[in-house]
């Protein structure tokens, strides 16, 4: 990514060095045979303890997850420990109920909708950073990282509040602002108003590292290529679309596929905000499988939704990671 | 190129509206929890408190167990932090300075670790959980935060590790000093900043998780802040005073060490690409 500046030279400058240390230097290291042993068998050992957790800590659940969703656990065989294999039913019954596409829709628009507003908006907040003087800057900047830092559920209660129906202070701004039916409006009492509400506040939090970022990134832009382009007669626009722009797709690309990952698997906005009510209406997949697992004590329904979910985002991931690696080859 | 009075103009004017929006819901967080409750109460919001009061927070406090919660929640942050930068240190020195076979493995292994949708995952750890005896306990949850900002942590350590210049390390060891004795004294210390700056984030991260406590410990003497503060409206009606108050005091450690890290924030986020 364009952003990195202080990283891009680390992969390429680590390797000639390394080098080095596998032919050892030989004052200090040829007093005893082990050492030299130890070289070569040294990194591995090194990462032994880190891929050990990895592989019992991620690896492991993700097996049982697997394992879970071929089996009938509900409350009888949770409580006697009993090990059903149900060979594919349970996705047989997710794939087939009607509810299940509903959530999966409902996800990819929730995400989208999010998204398109984190890029777009954050976007403009980053150019906007870009223009502004250093006392602005600072100011605007202060608010960002107020709102990115906030806890999730520390914000989660804030909006909760800022929208309450009764002395709510959106309430009370919207009737002053002569809409006078809302004044006692109740946000969690329909879909759309419920999520509205998980909307603002997970577009609030995610602006700001759109923006920072991209602001990071248009620092590193050379003036030189605005001033070629300001002599070739572009305008502001035109400097846009043909220096900035190009600059920053990469980092927009890459931006725009990890806000895809971490917008649809969101958990604790929606399920602190309303616990996916009203009527199980603003479930998005993460909080559909936890409601149906142990919510309604169907593990193993549960853990098949929770599996078919791993695997889109999955896919989500390897093809950021794709993206990702190709404009860093040198960072491995 | 001059710029009209206007041009000039709509950026601040833009700029200072934006940071309305954005500083808002924090603000009114702490008004809130400041205000008397009459003026919380009020039909028309009092936007600047006159009058501050600590009532708020005193009931939070007061609040059954709020104590042992914070106990809980520091215990399993900090724990899980240590613990990930102790295996990540050893990890993210061989990552940097050694080569070997399969090491852009490695890193693509602990990058796709760190895209991990533990969010999903709570079912299966809850079952493994339960199968090892260990619900209402703080172990998984220690042991699961550590797996949680392990890849980011080696990751950006790696970074670090490989900032340190090569030659420092290999003048010690000319000087007689063996590899480990090079690491300890010459590394080591160099690697302070950076050790500061990944482990806060490992701190956010772990201070913060939700679905996995919420799975994990029913019992409330084995939670965590973030599950109780959801839980606060029930236990306070509508209490708003009391319930800004106790989400000032879980969110006031995490924006003043945000607001300090703010630099290494951006240029570590964005390589480690991680969300706050």
């Amino acid at each position: 990514m364009s952003v990195q500046t202080e990283r891009t030279d680390t992969g390429t400058a680590a390797a000639p060095g390394v080098r080095k240390t596998d032919s050892s230097p030989p004052g200090p290291e040829a007093r005893t045979g082990t050492k030299t042993r130890g070289g070569a068998s040294a990194p591995y050992l090194l990462l032994l303890p880190a891929l050990l957790a990895t592989l019992v800590l991620l690896g492991w659940p993700l097996v049982k997850n697997g394992m879970l969703s071929f089996q009938n656990l509900n409350p009888r065989q949770l409580i006697l420990h009993l090990t059903e294999w149900n060979g594919g039913d349970n996705y047989k019954e997710v794939l087939g109920s009607s509810d299940f596409w509903k959530v999966v829709q409902r996800t990819v628009a929730f995400t989208a909708v999010n998204v398109v507003l984190i890029m777009v908006l954050g976007t403009l907040v980053g150019l906007l950073l870009a223009r502004l003087g250093k006392r602005m800057r600072l100011l605007l900047m202060l608010g960002l990282v107020l709102a990115w830092a906030m806890p999730v559920i520390a914000a989660t209660t804030v909006y909760q509040w800022l929208f309450a129906q009764r002395f709510g202070v959106v309430n009370w701004l919207l009737a002053k602002a002569g809409w006078e039916s809302m004044a006692d409006y109740n946000w969690f009492g329909t879909q759309f108003s419920t999520f509205s509400v998980i909307i603002l506040l997970i577009v609030w939090q995610s602006i700001p590292f759109v923006a920072i970022n991209l602001y990071a990134a248009t620092t590193t832009i050379p003036k030189e290529l605005y001033e070629a382009a300001s002599i070739d007669g572009a305008g502001t626009w035109k400097s846009f679309t043909s220096v900035t722009f190009p600059f920053m797709r990469p980092f927009l690309w890459a931006t725009t596929f990890l806000e895809v990952i971490w917008v649809f698997k969101a958990f604790p906005q929606i399920f602190a905000m309303n616990a996916g009510g009203p009527d199980r209406l603003t479930e998005t997949l993460p909080i559909y499988a936890f409601v149906e697992g142990p919510g309604n004590q169907h593990y193993g329904m549960g853990s098949a939704i929770s599996f078919l979910t791993i695997l889109i985002l999955l896919g989500l991931t390897a093809y950021y990671l794709r993206t990702v690696l190709k404009q860093e080859e040198d960072e491995l | 190129m001059k710029r009209s009075p206007f041009a000039r103009l709509w950026p601040n004017a833009t700029a200072l509206v934006l940071f309305v929006v954005f500083a808002f819901p924090v603000y009114w967080m702490f008004a809130t929890a400041l205000k008397p409750t009459g003026d919380i109460i009020a039909d028309d919001p009092v936007f600047l408190p006159t009058d501050i009061t600590f009532d708020h927070f005193q009931r939070a406090v007061d609040a059954d167990h709020f104590w042992t919660l914070v106990g809980n929640s520091l215990t399993v942050t900090v724990l899980s932090v240590v613990f990930s930068l102790v295996i990540a240190l050893l990890a993210s020195f061989a990552l940097a300075r050694m080569r070997f076979k399969g090491r852009r493995g490695f890193i693509l292994t602990f990058m796709i670790a760190q895209m991990a949708p533990w969010e999903v995952m709570v079912i299966a750890i809850y079952m493994i959980v339960r199968d090892a005896d260990l619900l209402n306990s703080l172990v998984p949850l220690t042991v699961f935060y550590m797996i949680m900002v392990l890849p980011f942590t080696i990751l950006t350590l790696r970074g670090y590790v490989a900032a340190v210049p090569k030659e420092l390390e290999e003048s010690a060891m000319v000087d007689g000093c063996t590899r480990r004795q090079a690491f300890v004294k010459v590394i080591f210390p160099l690697l302070a900043p950076g050790l500061m700056a990944t482990s806060l984030f490992g701190f956010i991260t772990a201070w913060n998780e939700f679905p996995l406590v919420l799975i994990l410990n029913k019992g409330i003497e084995k939670q965590t802040l973030p599950l109780w503060l959801s839980s606060f409206q029930t236990t306070f009606g509508d209490d708003w005073g009391a319930t800004m108050a106790a989400a000032s005091l879980f969110a006031v450690p995490i924006l003043v060490l945000f607001v300090f890290l703010q630099r290494k924030a951006v240029s570590g986020l964005t390589s480690g690409a991680v969300k706050g």
